[in-house]
């Protein structure tokens, strides 16, 4: 292995071939799993190429990917499963369009998440992040489409914006590789503990509302100690979510806090046909 | 006289006041970032009159005249802005 | 009671109390944060934001004159660019791939002296057939594949999404239908899948259904072929390729047209119910990275389709070098499946050898034209001196005479059978992926049987007016 010192990323520790090895879809027994969340069209399955290998379709329109895409890597001898999933505008609402990454993100216990956001318009790819950050506290924000932002005049500043989320906050051009191996280490750091997340949450509700909640975190506490998201699966039964309910019902919400992936995943929506 | 959505014409601007719609709907324009106090511009139409594109919190989403119709607003004047 | 049904119940509870209102909150609180962390985080050159260039090519790409008229040249030209840009490579591939490499298989089955029907099957089946999808298939694709993607990376399609959106909705259908139809064009396969992003199960159906009306690639190159052998020669030869690439783009828009009606008639019928929601995000214009696309497209499309392709071509070229050879008295078996189909081929304004073809080629569109071809000259007189099931390398002026005096095809014939090529059933995979998608046997059914009907009706009324005041 040479060890010039050399500008190029390609030849710099973090993406030297010792420490990255792009697998494609060959992943069995993955040490970490990281999930690729973000709004429609930010660049997660470029992202997702960049890393794998692997050849995702891409293209600039939102709901390019439909269904969730799996490939693997070795990053300084961890394997690394990652899951492409589609856009999803908010974790709120109930559309069977953005099922599979909702049903993903709460169900599928991923170790990080990458939320890939647009630097161009952060205020919108927020609501999404700020909804992550409710349900799990290792997260990593991929700032994306950094050449974008410049070419219109806008500049985020990712110090302060890390420091306001609690988590990494990593700028890229990710159609043009750049930032994918601070991006590695950013999620390997968060895998395993070496930096330790201070999730935002969102606490302004109203009153009566932030009492209901509190109420609610404690019942659900009481039946799950070791759940490592009660408020977020308070905020979503006083919303009557029906797959939370129904996770309840059929008693797997419980396996949540024993680290399993609880979910059946669907792939393909089911189509309940009218008529 | 309340104004909807579907009344703001191109190039002005306006905030959002209340949504009239329910459910489903109403949930889908919240994930849109179209909500009470939010500002908007109307930026062109389609060549057959309908939908609308607005830009709202830096995107452009382009809203159905039926589903303007169902969102209320304020104008903003010009010389507020 | 146990503590699952205790948590549910306080809930409920709880939602009773805090009523509709509850949702707004929490979304509002949170929007209310991400607004004020933004505001923390980004700063704006004012100068540049001015440069409003995006805005401005937007308006221009929906205006009500320009946006259609920029939209017909965008699709006129990257066919023409097909067109005109695969015939040379074209020709050179059938050069290379059918005289050369096909003498040349012969001379060596020669030298090890293999019987007469082994190298007839391996060769002048699997092989030539193969061969003649690569030939045909090959130009066209690497070229129109890297400029609809182009079109794809820098943002486009959605626009014409938008453009059309209103029509849409007149048929009842979703307005993201646009888009999975533009997702047809590729392949109907995808773009079937690509339905899923139409939330409401009703118009999701309607944009399966109605999906195949898009031309995909299979059925590209065999529509390319016929404007270019026959319909461009109803025009004086400098204009021969404008009048072939506008034959394409009439019934790829006639595609769109069937696509608007069908749609209309379901939800009128077996599929009514209410228009849902409709908004759509307009991405913003990104510079298309050419190099990178061309790369892609040429190795992703280009290639997976060529692959599917020829592993349909050479079961394909077996099956019909074995039923041109193999005889049943003095006829040969494509023979008699000819004669008895050629009533109803006439009928349609085509003739036996078409429908045929299409049966053979349920598997692949994409070897319907060679088919046709290797058929028509079995079975005529041999003007040109081909042996059975020999599909023989061709230029387009004998292919032209081939099909005109072996054939006895018309201009109505050649029209007909580009109707017949845009309005018949979704290929294997493609119906296989309707099942998956729907798990419903009457829909798969249907949105393969669908446009089946409609291509008999319609042709049948083309051939049926043609009669009547040619
Ligand atoms: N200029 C620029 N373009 C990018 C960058 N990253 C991605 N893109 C482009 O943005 C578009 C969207 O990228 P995708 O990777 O398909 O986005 P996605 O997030 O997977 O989109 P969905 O699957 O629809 O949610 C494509 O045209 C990419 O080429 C970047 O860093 N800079
Ligand atoms: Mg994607």
């Amino acid at each position: 292995m040479t060890t010039d010192i050399a500008v190029d990323c390609r030849t710099c520790p973090a993406y030297n071939a010792a420490a990255l090895k792009k697998l494609g879809m060959n992943v069995e027994e993955a040490d970490y799993i990281i999930a690729l969340a973000g709004n429609p069209n930010t660049g997660k399955s470029t992202v997702f190429n960049a890393l794998t290998g692997l050849r995702q379709h891409v293209g600039n329109w939102p709901g390019k990917t439909v269904a969730r895409a799996e490939g693997g890597l070795i990053f300084n001898d961890n394997q690394y499963k990652l899951v492409d999933l589609p856009g999803t505008y908010s974790l709120l609402s109930t559309s069977t369009d953005e099922e599979i990454a909702r049903d993903f993100l709460l169900f599928g216990q991923p170790s990080v998440t990458v939320v890939v956001v647009d630097a161009t318009r952060l205020e919108r790819n927020l609501n999404l992040t700020l909804q992550i950050l409710e349900i799990t506290e290792s997260v990593v924000v991929a700032l994306n489409l950094i050449d974008e932002a410049q070419r219109h005049g806008i500049e985020v500043n990712e110090r302060q914006l890390s420091r306001q989320l609690g988590v990494p906050v990593i700028p890229m051009v990710a159609r043009r590789k750049q930032g994918i191996p601070e991006l590695l280490q950013a999620i390997e750091a968060v895998a395993k503990g070496d930096y330790v997340t201070r999730p935002h949450r969102t606490r302004q509700y109203d009153t009566r509302l932030e009492k209901a909640l509190e109420a609610m975190v404690q019942t659900i506490e009481q039946t799950y100690p070791d759940l490592p998201n009660p408020r977020w699966v308070a905020l979503r039964l006083l919303d009557g979510d029906a797959s939370i309910e129904e996770a309840i019902r059929e008693h797997r919400l419980g396996d949540l806090s024993r680290g399993k992936s609880v979910v059946p995943i669907a792939d393909t929506i089911s189509l309940e046909v009218v008529s | 006289m309340t104004l909807t959505l579907d009344q703001l014409k191109i190039g002005q601007e306006a905030v959002i006041t209340k949504l009239v719609c329910t459910g489903i709907t109403r949930r889908r324009m919240m994930d849109l970032g179209i909500l009470p106090g939010t500002h908007l511009q109307a930026e062109f139409i389609s060549p057959l009159g309908d939908p609308i594109a607005y830009r709202v919190r830096e995107a452009l989403i382009a809203l159905r005249h039926e589903q303007a119709s169902q969102i209320e607003m304020i104008l903003v004047e010009e010389s507020e802005v | 009671m146990n503590a699952q049904t205790d948590i549910l119940q306080t809930a409920k509870h709880f939602q009773k109390e805090l009523g509709e209102e509850y949702h707004d909150k929490v979304v509002e609180a949170i929007y209310a944060d991400a607004a004020r962390i933004a505001d923390n985080c980004v700063s704006r050159d004012a100068q540049k934001a001015k440069l409003n260039f995006d805005t401005a090519l937007d308006k221009a790409l929906t205006h009500p004159i320009g946006g259609f008229l920029v939209m017909g040249l965008m699709f006129f030209i990257v066919f023409w660019l097909t067109i005109s840009g695969a015939n040379i490579p074209s020709q050179i591939l059938a050069d290379l791939l059918l005289d050369k490499a096909y003498y040349g298989l012969h001379g060596i089955a020669t030298a090890l002296s293999a019987p007469d029907w082994l190298s007839g099957f391996l060769i002048d089946g699997v092989y030539l057939a193969t061969a003649w999808v690569v030939a045909v298939m090959l130009p066209p694709m690497a070229i129109f594949f890297p400029l609809f993607t182009l079109l794809e990376d820098f943002g486009y399609l959605p626009r014409v999404a938008f453009n059309l959106d209103k029509l849409f909705a007149r048929t009842g259908a979703h307005g993201k239908q646009s888009l999975s139809m533009m997702m047809g064009f590729g392949c109907n396969a995808a773009g079937v899948i690509s339905t899923r992003i139409i939330d409401s199960p009703r118009e999701r159906l309607i944009a399966i259904i109605t999906n195949n009306f898009s031309i995909c690639n299979g059925r590209w190159p065999t529509l390319i072929l016929i404007g270019t052998i026959f319909i461009s020669s109803t025009a004086p030869p400098i204009l021969a390729s404008f009048v072939a690439a506008l034959s394409v783009v009439a019934i790829a828009v006639l595609g769109i047209v069937t696509t608007l009606l069908v749609s209309w008639g379901l939800s009128k019928t077996w599929l009514k119910g209410e228009t849902s929601v409709f908004s759509l995000e307009l991405p913003p214009y990104r510079p298309p990275q050419i190099l990178q696309t061309l790369y892609t497209s040429v190795i992703d499309r280009t290639a997976i389709v060529l692959w599917r392709a020829v592993q349909m071509a050479a079961p394909a070229g077996a099956v019909i070098w074995l039923i041109s050879n193999i005889y049943l008295g003095d006829v040969s078996i494509a023979g008699y499946l000819v004669n008895f189909l050629n009533p109803l081929g006439l009928l349609l304004g085509m003739n036996g050898v078409i429908l045929l073809a299409y049966i053979v080629a349920i598997p692949a569109n994409e070897i319907v034209i060679p088919t046709i071809l290797m058929l028509t000259l079995t079975l005529g007189s041999n003007i040109v001196g081909a042996q059975s099931g020999v599909i023989l390398e061709l230029e387009n002026t004998q292919v032209y005479t081939v099909l005109t005096q072996v054939g006895g095809w018309t201009l109505l014939t050649a029209v007909n059978l580009m109707l017949f090529t845009l309005l018949h059933n979704p290929c294997s995979t493609t119906i296989l992926t309707i099942w998956n998608e729907t798990k419903n046997r009457k829909w798969t059914l249907i949105a393969s049987l669908l446009p089946v009907a409609l291509g008999l009706i319609v042709t049948f009324s083309t051939a049926t007016l043609y009669r009547l005041f040619m």
